[in-house]
């Protein structure tokens, strides 16, 4: 049972605690740093699903039988470069947050637009 | 063994995610998400999923925590509040998770052959795709021609990211740029000496990766990548101003955008040759040597994008940054 499942539940885990800092963490910089290990846990389930008991990776080779799932491997490649982009994206947001208010940290953003 | 390996790895990343979470230096939480990047990438080895395992290490591992480094020394290193709320935001997470958890109890065990994930296309994909396309790396069959559309839009995400990148921080270029003295870690002996041995094993490394992604483990995402770091590693020992005189900012927009032309241009061809949108068979006489064909032209198409977008995007970040950074 434990030996079944462990792989997701950590994966659970981990998702959980980037939850975690995007939702307590008033930082941006440090919300996104949480948003990568929330994506990366992502990633990392898809594999886990993929993977095939005794199977070897997706390259045809003499005398191999069982490989694990390609398909996944394909989504998370393309997903892999796809979210550094967008994070770098995410990012330069930041950086003309930080040019516009002065700050990153969530409260003293709020109360600048409250004073307005 | 494999289990062992297996449970370690993911031990470890849940100890950097915690640790992630408690430290209050920026600086160091960006150094864990590093760590975290790297360990990932060797968890996927262990998977099976090598092509997944090249692009992690170099985009989890290289290019994001050095992105994150460029903002940080924009924004400042220290966080100053508090965590808000921090027993409500705990207890929400942990119903989330228990309930995410209650939801595996159903699912096949991991590993399983006879898992529903195994058992959709990926039978047809492990089976047919050495004759259909005639290449060992199913990773790469299914990536560039059974899914060739699909990675067509993904290309496009990540070039127009980097037209976003490039909109939100535009260089003042035109105005007079300070000759930045302290730019660049080139005074140092060893890093330098280090350096020069090791860049053209990287870019090499990078093509290699790319012209053999058919074959073995890569392609070209991963080669894009790969080759990226390798220039970021240049610029960030020699300094801005050396690196966009050896790659023009101005050559990369124009290759940024010849990559997603090239794939885009497959596409066409091969429907004007009367098969479908990227349908790469009609592109030669025997159907398997089209699909060759096809697979090496948008391979490249997808290299030089990504390659050209990530450097465009070092570029832009390193620029901004030290333009901003003496305020902070």
């Amino acid at each position: 049972m434990v030996t079944d499942f462990y792989n997701y539940w950590i994966v659970i885990a981990l998702m959980m605690i980037g939850f975690f800092i995007v939702i307590v963490q008033g930082n941006l910089v440090k919300k996104l740093i949480g948003l990568n290990i929330f994506q990366t846990s992502v990633f990392i389930f898809y594999i886990s699903i993929a993977k095939v008991e005794g199977g070897t990776a997706p390259i045809l080779t003499e005398g191999v039988v069982l490989y694990s799932n390609p398909l996944p491997h394909v989504l998370i490649l393309t997903a892999i470069v796809v979210g550094i982009a967008t994070m770098a994206l995410a990012l330069s947001l930041v950086v003309r947050i930080h040019k516009a208010y002065g700050t990153i940290e969530e409260e003293e953003l709020q109360e600048r637009d409250h004073e307005c | 063994m494999g289990q062992i390996l297996d449970f370690t790895l993911l031990f470890l990343l849940l100890v950097t995610a915690v640790a992630t979470a408690r430290v209050r230096d920026l600086f160091a939480a960006v150094m864990l998400s590093g760590i975290y990047g790297l360990v990932s990438a060797s968890f996927f080895v262990t998977m099976d999923a090598v092509d997944v395992a090249f692009t992690e290490a170099a985009v989890g591992a290289g290019v994001f925590p050095l992105l994150l480094l460029a903002v940080l020394a924009m924004v400042g290193r220290y966080e100053k509040t508090a965590y808000r709320r921090p027993w409500a935001a705990l207890i929400l997470v942990t119903i989330t998770g228990a309930m995410l958890v209650n939801g595996t109890l159903d699912m096949p065990a991991f590993g399983s052959a006879d898992s529903p994930a195994q058992q959709h296309v990926a039978q047809r994909y492990i089976e047919e795709s050495p004759e259909e396309i005639g290449i060992p790396n199913m990773v790469t069959s299914v990536l560039a021609s059974y899914r060739g559309y699909d990675t067509l839009g993904e290309v496009v995400v990540i070039f127009t990211a980097a037209i976003g990148v490039l909109a939100l921080l535009p260089s003042l270029g035109g105005g007079v740029r300070r000759k930045r003295e302290s730019d660049g870690m080139g005074d140092h002996q060893v890093l330098r000496i280090v350096s020069k041995i090791l860049m053209p094993v990287i870019l090499l490394f990078a093509l290699y990766v790319q012209f053999h992604g058919e074959y073995g483990p890569g392609g070209g995402f991963q080669a894009g990548v790969i080759f990226a770091a390798g220039i970021i590693l240049y610029t960030m020992l020699f300094g801005l101003d050396t690196a966009q005189a050896v790659i023009k900012p101005s050559v990369l927009r124009v290759l940024a955008a010849t990559g997603v032309l090239l794939y885009g241009g497959v596409g066409l061809l091969s429907f004007l040759s009367g098969a479908n949108f990227l349908d790469y068979s009609a592109l030669a006489e025997d159907p398997v040597s089209g699909q060759h064909i096809g697979i090496i032209l948008i391979e490249l198409g997808v290299g030089i994008t990504v390659a050209a977008a990530i450097i465009l995007i070092f570029f832009a970040f390193s620029e901004a940054a030290g333009e901003n950074g003496e305020e902070t």
